[in-house]
């Protein structure tokens, strides 16, 4: 559906890095009117930091700016804010809603836009006292719903619609705007069921009808490959592929999303874990954390091990050690060492000699305002009463400071923690080294199980080494099993020696880490390899 | 230069600005006629009785549950048992011994269901906290009336029944603390002893308390809610102990301003005295979710200054009581200041 | 899915629990009534002047309720500004309707200041709005104190003796409002069943209601109401959050000042350091006895609240000195009620606040349980 002539959008050299750390590099591409534009790749790929800079988010002035130049229509364009990225016809869906729940969806869809009309008062006290025009409101959202061609109420409260309609009110409230061009939409789909989002995508291929240029991202393969016109692969913040849609697979599409040539993998250590005795078991567990939902998670840890799990952004890898520490809501069975633990309650998890490091460094992770001591052996004195002189008969357990101190120093010593000294509070550190505090967290309780989530998110590349080296090195002195979770691929395969991939909250299958990348990428959009590297439970 | 500016920082202008302004005041005294040390006779004296008071904030400050508009029910349990050991008889340093130990589950229980209140309204606390103390103080008016209280010392003499609204401490408990081992040196100057060591002795207490297992956790349930419980601590648990806590030093603060003051005041008495104990503390430079002892020593120590010193030397030097004026708008202000830190309207 | 299953039970419990202040205040009333001896005739009339006095004030609160900013606590500042323009208007002799017109001009502007500060403040406090508004209504009292007790008479040329305290400056504890008392009650009050109804007043009030009613139909009004469900999200929409945000509490304040003005010309005394402190406390726990909330306040609150928290307050003493013989007990009772009536009301709107939070964590949870019995 390419027209001759400028084309409507034109991103040329657009390169990105958060202090020194490249995100983004030669990216390059045009997008015409009326052309609906997949964009694919791994979290981390790069498409959300592309998106911010094409809306000129504050994130992105605030971290330096950005190289390469954007056109729209032929004209050179760099936006200072959203609002004039809105003022030029380009609208954003985000993954969150951003809907006022005690209003209409006519309300919504024209919020801060409502048609008024003026009265003797609003001459003179200013425009803001006009009068709403209720009538033409609904109206015009009619229309706009009307273009997107769904049903949909305009006078229902957001708070009363099901997850679709909200979805649906986003959208309308985008191409409610005048002169509406082109249309961000991300992951949309997610939170849809089968049949809103087919409903979704015919109203997609609608707009495009009407010349609205379209950009999509999705990690549901099989939807960008149905609806789009061109399909555009991010990798490690460059474009990887730009073809049309027409024909591909989703094997094809996956294993450019993971595919990097395996050559540099550090290969597997000798050890098979299958071979050593379950430690920890799950069995049908789900867990209600936001965003993060795990359906039905069934899986056997093996002693000694490390395991990774991967999958895409909210597919519910992240869900899986916080409901199993009883952070979320969570059902289902774990045994541990042959002993059930009951969920929902992290003392018992601490108790049975688990740990976890959550992904959340800042929010769960640390006491930003306190010392380095301190947060390295409070739950070590809390959960295994260490560190601590008793008196009385243990009546008083008074807080041993030089053990305190001692323990501190050991690791801050062993995990080259940069820090003026223990005594530092954990906020002026840099995100590796509160990383490396929070592992010292949970190496003081000398756990015989530990969950690490997401442990090199946020911190340079340097750090990143020696961090994964620090758990290679607990791992293999210990013998403590450790179950890794993160969105990078290519971080479980370095250290881990099976990985299980998480999609849709369950597990759609376990691969030893120097399998296939492109049988990874299989499992992520949730389907099976057909190659012969299956392995472990399905 | 960069250090004094530091030190200024960390120390806070109100503060400089309070410190600056008690000097001057006890640097313009002598020339205006006002003895100096009369005059920090009195301010001593006036820390020793309301010290315990503000040492009370401390512990819901730790545990995250914000400063304690609700003192007035800890001093709820402080009236009940100093009325109540009065009511049995007691005389003397026995009074004041069997108070505090009468006062003790009043100010458990009360504490209790008070934190399990405020465990339902996390995030609003303070405000809910000032009205829960206002509630019963009016409710405690409706009591006085109708508990079965007969000393002819305390209910009125007419009826025969119902409490007086103040009733004197005089032989019962008053300066118990103050006349132990008091140290008079000339005419006008006096340290009252007793009642400061009583005051070291509740903030060691306190002091001790949060170097132990449980005050470390309490500090981190106040510092991250969310880490505390990733390390296995039961929050809503540690938030009641610390509401108990306040309580029973609010009690036991009451108890010691009586007996220094000389009148149990009943009714409406306690109703605005959670205002100067709260700010007081914020002058000794706490915030809405850290406090320390040396907050409350300092803190105590500025406001009741100020609050001495003020009335004496602008009537000697103006002519003019302007005291309560200078109370309302430096105490209010600093609550203010401590309200809308930026720093500390993220929790 | 999306419709959590709930019990007849539950449902009945939470519609009650919903209206659970007002039908409270009803059996109180009901209660209170046959047992402090009053005709319905007397209460009726009392009912009639309590309606025509307070409901200004308290229609003053409903604009900021709407932009989320919850009970103005900080209505005291108009209160003051109202007294302010009395207290000059009484020192220049001018009475009646004049009189009042011009003592309403003058608090005008400094409402509009203080409202003005008040908003920026609590800008500073997002999240706790109410305890922050509450301390600035200390925070200016004493600043009240300050110009009136100190600065008057010596500062500020306040001549009339009648007004100043024998030493010179500062204004008396009471101030006599007598050339103004209900001047605008009386152009026009009628007789009903023996009753006197000041229509003029009720007219006012029925003004400001349309007022209100017109004000939520304004572009402004929306804004207000966007603001108050998510700051982020209007603010995304390109809506002026912070400066909504003391507009509304800038509408507050004056309208409280007018309030305040209208009160105290039926009362007919200023109590110069007294009458501001507590307007603000009745007003509150009035509203939210007509079983308005935190988040949510109508007119209808407004009207419902005035006549049965009025009603307790009327007959409580009587009933008390009728039950237990001690009249004195009716009143802590009645200041008891007032103070509990807002506890409760904070109380329940943090609870509520959570659960829905919590509900939204079982409709998932139901979700899941819901998936395994399909399977």
């Amino acid at each position: 559906m390419k027209q001759p002539g400028a084309p409507l959008l034109e991103m040329r050299n657009i390169s990105k890095d958060f202090f020194g750390n490249q995100v983004l590099a030669d990216v390059n591409f045009t997008l015409s009117s009326g052309e609906i534009l997949g964009l694919v790749g791994e979290n981390g790929a790069g498409k959300t930091t592309l998106m911010k800079i094409l809306f000129g988010m504050d994130i992105i002035h605030q971290t330096g700016g950005y190289g390469g130049e954007i056109f729209l229509h032929g004209k050179a364009v760099r936006y200072q804010s959203s609002f004039e990225a809105l003022a030029d016809g380009i609208g954003m869906v985000h993954q969150e809603f951003s809907l006022l729940p005690d209003f209409s969806a006519a309300e919504n869809i024209l919020l801060n836009r409502e048609p008024k009309k003026s009265s003797p008062v609003s001459e003179v006290f200013g425009d803001r006292m006009d009068t709403i025009d209720r009538k033409s409101m609904q109206q015009k959202a009619r229309t706009a719903i009307k273009k997107l061609g769904v049903e949909l109420d305009p006078a229902m409260l957001v708070g009363q619609m099901p997850v679709g309609h909200k979805q649906f009110t986003e959208i309308a409230r985008e191409i409610s705007k005048d002169h509406i061009k082109l249309l961000v939409l991300d992951e949309p789909t997610a939170v849809l069921t089968e049949r809103e989002a087919d409903i979704l995508l015919s109203a997609m291929r609608k707009l495009a009808e009407e010349g609205i240029a379209i950009i999509f991202i999705s990690h549901r393969l099989q939807e960008v490959i149905d609806v789009c016109d061109t399909v555009l692969v991010m990798r490690d913040g460059r474009i990887i592929k730009d073809v049309p849609a027409a024909g591909l697979t989703i094997p094809q599409i996956a294993r450019w999303m993971v595919g990097r040539e395996v050559g540099e993998h550090p290969g597997r250590r000798a050890f098979n874990p299958e071979a050593q005795p379950v430690i920890l078991s799950m069995k049908n567990l789900w867990v209600d954390m936001p965003g993060e939902t795990v359906r039905d998670v069934t899986l056997d840890v093996h002693q000694g091990e490390i395991l990774g799990v991967g999958g895409l952004a909210g597919q519910g890898k992240l869900g899986i050690p916080n409901g199993a520490m009883g952070l979320f809501p969570a059902g289902g069975t774990i045994t541990f060492k042959g002993n059930a633990i009951p969920l929902n309650q992290p003392r018992r998890f601490l108790d049975a000699g688990m740990a976890f490091v959550s992904e959340d460094r800042r929010g769960v992770g640390l006491l930003l305002d306190e010392s380095l001591d301190w947060n390295i052996s409070f739950t070590a004195m809390q959960v295994q009463e260490r560190f601590l002189k008793k008196y009385l008969k243990g009546a008083i357990k008074w807080r041993d400071e030089k053990q305190i101190q001692a323990i501190a120093k050991k690791y801050i010593d062993a995990l080259e923690i940069r820090c003026t000294s223990f005594r530092q509070k954990a906020k002026e550190l840099s995100g590796g080294n509160q990383q490396k505090v929070c592992l010292a967290k949970a190496f003081a309780v000398e756990p015989g199980l530990l969950f690490v989530s997401e442990p090199t998110r946020g911190i340079d590349i340097g750090a990143k080494g020696l961090v994964l080296q620090a758990l290679r090195d607990y791992n293999s002195k210990s013998g403590t099993t450790i179950v890794m979770v993160s969105s990078e691929l290519e971080e479980l395969r370095a250290i881990c020696d099976r990985i299980a991939i998480v999609a849709d909250g369950r597990i759609s299958g376990i691969l030893p880490s120097d399998a296939e990348s492109a049988d990874f990428g299989l499992l992520m959009v949730g389907k099976q390899p057909d190659g012969s590297t299956e392995g472990g439970q399905g | 230069m960069i250090r004094v500016r530091q030190l200024i920082k960390s120390f806070g202008w109100p503060r400089i600005i309070i410190a600056l302004f008690l000097l001057s005041l006890f640097i313009i005294a002598p020339m205006v006629g006002v003895k100096v040390s009369s005059s920090l006779s009195d301010t001593i004296a006036r820390f020793g009785m309301n010290g315990i008071m503000v040492l009370a904030m401390v512990p819901m400050v730790h545990s995250g549950c914000g400063l304690n508009f609700g003192l007035p029910l800890g001093i709820i349990a402080g009236l009940l048992g100093g009325t109540l050991s009065i009511q049995f008889g007691f005389l003397g340093g026995s009074s004041f011994i069997m108070a505090v130990l009468l006062t003790t589950p009043f100010a458990v229980l009360f504490g209790f269901g008070y934190g399990k209140l405020l465990n339902k309204v996390k995030g609003g606390e303070m405000m809910i906290a000032t009205y829960v103390g206002f509630s019963s103080v009016a409710f405690m008016c409706m009591m006085w009336l109708l508990l079965p209280y007969t000393s002819p010392t305390m209910v009125w003499g007419y009826t025969g029944s119902g409490l007086r609204t103040t009733i004197s401490t005089e032989g019962f408990y008053l300066h118990v603390l103050n006349d132990f081992l008091k140290v008079q040196i000339g005419e006008n100057f006096s340290f009252p002893t007793g009642m400061m060591l009583f005051f070291a002795l509740m903030a060691f207490i306190v002091w001790a308390f949060l170097h132990t297992k449980t005050g470390t956790a309490m500090t981190a349930v106040g510092s991250n809610p969310v880490f505390a419980r990733a390390s296995g601590i039961n929050i809503d648990r540690t938030r009641t102990l610390s509401v108990i806590m306040s309580t029973w030093l609010g009690a036991i603060g009451i108890l010691v301003y009586q007996q220094s003051f000389g009148f149990i005041q009943l009714y409406m008495g306690p109703f605005y005295m959670a205002l100067p104990a709260v700010s007081a503390i914020l002058i000794g430079g706490a915030s809405v979710n850290k406090a320390t002892i040396t907050n409350v020593v300092v803190g105590t120590f500025l406001f009741q200054g100020i609050l001495t010193m003020t009335p004496s030397v602008m009537n000697s030097l103006i002519h003019t009581d302007m005291s309560e004026v200078i109370r309302i708008v430096v105490s209010n202000g600093m609550i203010l200041y401590a309200l809308t830190r930026k720093s500390e309207a993220t929790r | 899915m999306n419709v959590l299953k709930e019990t007849r039970g539950e449902k009945f419990f939470r519609v009650l629990e919903k209206n659970a202040v007002p039908i409270l205040f009803l059996a109180i009333c009901a209660i209170g009534i046959p047992f402090s001896g009053y005709s319905l005739n007397y209460l009726g009339q009392e009912v009639i002047t309590r309606i025509s006095r307070n409901s200004f004030l308290i229609i003053a609160l409903l604009v900021p309720i709407m932009a989320g900013m919850g009970l103005n606590f900080g209505m005291t500042l108009g209160a003051m500004a109202g007294q302010i323009g009395l207290i000059f208007i009484t020192d220049w002799g001018i009475g009646g309707i004049p009189g009042m017109v011009l003592a309403m001009i003058l608090s005008t502007p400094i409402s509009a200041f203080l409202g003005w500060m008040c908003g920026k403040i609590l800008n500073m406090a997002k999240g706790r709005e109410m305890v922050t508004s509450y301390i600035i209504g200390f925070f200016i009292n004493g600043l009240y104190q300050l110009i009136v007790l100190y600065g008057m008479g010596a500062v500020i040329p306040i001549k009339s003796p009648a007004l100043i305290l024998p030493r010179g400056y500062g204004i008396r504890n009471t101030v006599n409002l007598i050339s103004l008392r209900k001047s605008l009650d009386n152009i026009w009050a009628i007789k009903v069943f023996g009753l006197s109804v000041p229509v003029m007043t009720l007219i006012v009030i029925a003004l400001l209601c349309v007022f209100i009613v017109w004000f939520r139909k304004t572009k402004l009004g929306q804004d207000m109401r966007a603001v108050g469900q998510d700051m982020e999200v209007a603010r995304a929409a390109g809506i002026k959050v912070e400066h909504t945000r003391i507009v509304s509490i800038v509408i507050s304040t004056i309208l409280a000042g007018y309030g305040m003005i209208l009160y105290l010309q039926n009362i007919g005394t200023l109590n110069t350091y007294n009458s501001h402190m507590q307007i603000g406390m009745f007003s509150i726990a009035a509203l939210l006895v007509g079983g308005a909330t935190v988040n949510r306040a109508g007119i209808g609150n407004v009207f419902l609240g005035v006549t049965l928290f009025h009603l307790m307050f009327i007959v409580s003493p009587m009933a008390g000195k009728n039950l237990i013989g001690q009249a004195q007990l009716g009143e802590y009772f009645r200041v008891f009620v007032s103070y509990g009536v807002i506890t409760i009301a904070l109380v329940l709107y943090e609870v509520r606040k959570r659960r829905d939070k919590a509900r939204v964590g079982r409709l998932l949870a139901q979700d899941q349980t819901d998936v395994k019995e399909v399977k």
